[in-house]
């Protein structure tokens, strides 16, 4: 088990920059999420991270020693791969044994081992079976068995789930939450899926064209997100973001918009040009006589709630609402929203402005 | 069923394209029957007109290719009866077998040519197209289209230079030499189908055997090799066939030693003409191991030839 840093890291694929300047640390038995859209560079983190790919500069420490030009097979990790990854020749007993044949345990011993494996994922009736005929989940378990049979210092996991039905993939998610808690161990997974990051993951990054932007547990990230970028690429729908041309005082509890003032977690900062004002749609309140004026465009019924889109002169805004709550397309109403939970950015460098609400977070990000 | 169906050919359709198949196979299969059929003939009814289609089966003609023969005075073939079935036929020419004659050597040239040099082909070109597969390496594409490049010319174009430098290496009627050249022409041909089988592998399968302990080279020969199996084995049909069968060069640079089975066969002469049923004798003896290695292997040349047409 193992504390992983990460300092500097870059990778370069000729004049392409594949992921620039990471800074990050995982601590020892986290659940850590590496989150971003594709080609984002988390792969090429994790694979750097595994000694798939080295570095073009930069250091990775596991438990504190430099394993950066080092060889995979030397850093005592187990990768589960997108794929699977399995050995097409061998059956599930001799995959799972595979990585013990390598450390030159006796056969005796291995056979015993891979049975203890396969008992705790519930494989134990298709240990002589070949690969090529199992379903997706079991190709899953194999996959996970195989990484856990040498119980190694950590598990990186490429997109472990992507390869699954939806239906299956959430039963799998808690199968591999609830494995990662029994065994403590450290394990970096990569997702480009939010939902799935914030429902399994202790600590997520969040990474976008190469670039860390924000590292921390999934509700402040959500609460407090420290770029546009994060603000859009977590939850669903996304945060609304509004914008407009203005300042932001230093100090101040209100923002004006449009005439109207909106209440705002005491500013720490301020900045003239082009703003940005974000809010979850569950902190948007849909209330005939307040100041910002808003059409209704469209309403999507899911049961408990809905989702009500609602144009302005700043952009278009979803508002997550009670279902009973009665809404007309067409009709003209009021927008409030939660004073605690609005982010105000800097639309230019697309970076949040510190404020009361989310100086704690900023702070370690 | 109904009478129409997209998938299921319909009678009429079957029994065309069985006819085109069947009457294929005739037309392709019919000169090798032919070859077989005159190696069993007597020299006399190999070369009747009209052909016969029906003739008394006789070995003569493999008793011909593998023997050397004498003509005897009357007294000495009374005083020394014949003692083997083989010296029986012999003797209705009033001849004894003095001795064995070269073509075992010449097969055995074949042989030993033909199986080394498609040996290091798929060996050195299963290596070079796991490193152009999987490694970057500068310029890359212009080295692969060199390669190419080997193939593009009419091998016999550079006969003479070939045969020079040969002379000059001493290598002219050598089994090293044929082995080399036979092993440079078929080499591109064996990087490129191998750089093609490699590339359909998944890296995934190397990088998870190197996460679990094992060092590139263990990876390659664990994991990519018997995955590549499949590629391997049609590249290696495609170079025996070729080395095999080759006559230009085997006519030009060799004439004793190493020479092979091709251009020794023609040469079979009979007493008074050409040794017809010997000669096809020697053909399809020579055809055999081709023939064997090529059924053995089919199921692999058949997913060899479609592979990576579809994308997965």
């Amino acid at each position: 088990m193992a504390q992983i840093r990460i300092e500097s890291l870059r990778k370069d694929f000729g004049a392409f920059t594949a992921v620039q300047a990471s800074t990050f640390t995982i601590e020892d038995g986290e659940f850590f999420m590496l989150l971003g859209p594709s080609g984002c560079g988390k792969t090429t983190t994790l694979r750097m991270m595994a000694g798939l790919e080295l570095p073009t500069s930069g250091e990775i420490y596991i438990d504190g020693e430099e394993v950066g030009g080092r060889r995979a097979s030397q850093r005592d990790i187990a990768f589960v791969f997108q794929m699977f990854a399995l050995y097409p020749h061998m059956n599930v007993r001799a995959n799972i044994g595979y990585p013990l044949r390598s450390q030159g345990l006796s056969r005796a011993k291995t056979r015993e081992k891979v049975e203890e494996i396969a008992r705790l994922l519930g494989i134990s009736d298709i240990l002589d079976k070949p690969v090529g005929g199992l379903s997706g989940g079991d190709r899953q378990r194999v996959a996970l068995g195989r990484a856990i049979v040498r119980e190694p210092k950590a598990f990186f996991m490429d997109e472990p789930l992507g390869a699954l039905d939806a239906e299956f993939r959430e039963h799998m998610a808690e199968e591999l939450r609830a494995l990662h808690d029994r065994m403590g161990a450290t394990t970096v997974y990569v997702t480009h899926d939010q939902l799935e990051a914030m429902q399994m993951g202790d600590k997520i990054v969040v990474m976008n064209h190469g670039v860390v932007e924000q590292f921390g547990v999934p509700q402040d990230l959500y609460d407090w997100p420290a770029t546009l970028f994060v603000a859009g690429f977590l939850g669903s729908p996304p945060m609304n973001v509004l914008h407009f041309d203005g300042t932001v005082e230093q100090g101040t509890e209100t923002q004006v918009l449009d005439g109207t003032s909106f209440a705002v977690p005491t500013t720490r900062e301020g900045a003239t040009g082009r703003i940005a004002l974000g809010v979850r749609p569950e902190h948007v309140h849909l209330e005939t006589d307040a100041g910002l004026r808003a059409k209704v465009v469209a309403t999507e019924y899911l049961g408990t709630t809905q989702i009500v889109t609602l144009r302005t002169d700043h952009g278009e805004v979803k508002a997550r609402i009670p279902s009973h709550q009665r809404v007309t397309e067409g009709e003209t109403t009021g927008l409030r929203f939660d004073a605690r939970k609005i982010t105000l950015f800097d639309a230019e460098t697309t970076r949040a402005l510190r404020s009361a609400g989310n100086e704690g977070v900023l702070a370690h990000g | 069923m109904s009478d129409f169906s997209v998938i299921a050919a319909s009678r009429t359709q079957k029994w065309v394209a069985g006819t085109l198949v069947v009457g294929y196979a005739v037309i392709t299969l019919l000169p090798l029957l032919w070859i077989i059929a005159t190696g069993f003939k007597s020299p006399s009814d190999a070369i009747a007109y009209p052909p016969k289609i029906f003739f008394e089966p006789t070995l003569e003609g493999y008793v011909n290719l593998f023997t050397t023969r004498t003509r005897q005075t009357a007294e000495f073939l009374a005083a020394n009866p014949p003692q083997t079935w083989y010296e029986e036929i012999v003797r209705k020419y009033d001849m004894v077998i003095a001795g064995p004659s070269r073509f075992g050597g010449r097969f055995m040239n074949s042989v030993i040519i033909g199986f080394v040099s498609t040996f290091l082909s798929v060996f050195l070109g299963t290596l070079a197209a796991y490193a152009f597969s999987r490694f970057r390496i500068p310029l890359k594409d212009d080295l692969m289209f060199f390669i190419l490049s080997t193939r593009m010319m009419p091998p016999i174009a550079v006969a003479i230079p070939i045969f020079l430098m040969f002379r000059a290496l001493g290598l002219s009627d050598t089994h090293a030499g044929m082995i080399m050249l036979y092993t440079a022409v078929n080499l591109s041909l064996a990087v490129w189908l191998l750089k093609g089988f490699i590339d359909e592998i998944p890296r995934e399968y190397e990088e998870a055997a190197l996460i679990d302990g094992y060092t590139r080279f263990q990876a390659f020969y664990k994991v990519v090799l018997p995955q590549a199996a499949t590629g391997i084995a049609s590249t290696a049909i495609f170079c025996l066939i070729f080395a095999w069968n080759e006559y230009a060069f085997a006519v030009l640079l060799t004439s004793g030693t190493a020479q092979t089975a091709p251009p020794f066969i023609p040469t079979i002469i009979g007493v008074g003409g050409q040794d017809w049923p010997a000669v096809a004798a020697g053909a399809t003896i020579f055809l055999l191991p081709v023939v064997v290695f090529t059924i053995l292997l089919r199921k692999h040349l058949l997913r060899g030839i479609t592979f990576g047409a579809v994308r997965k």
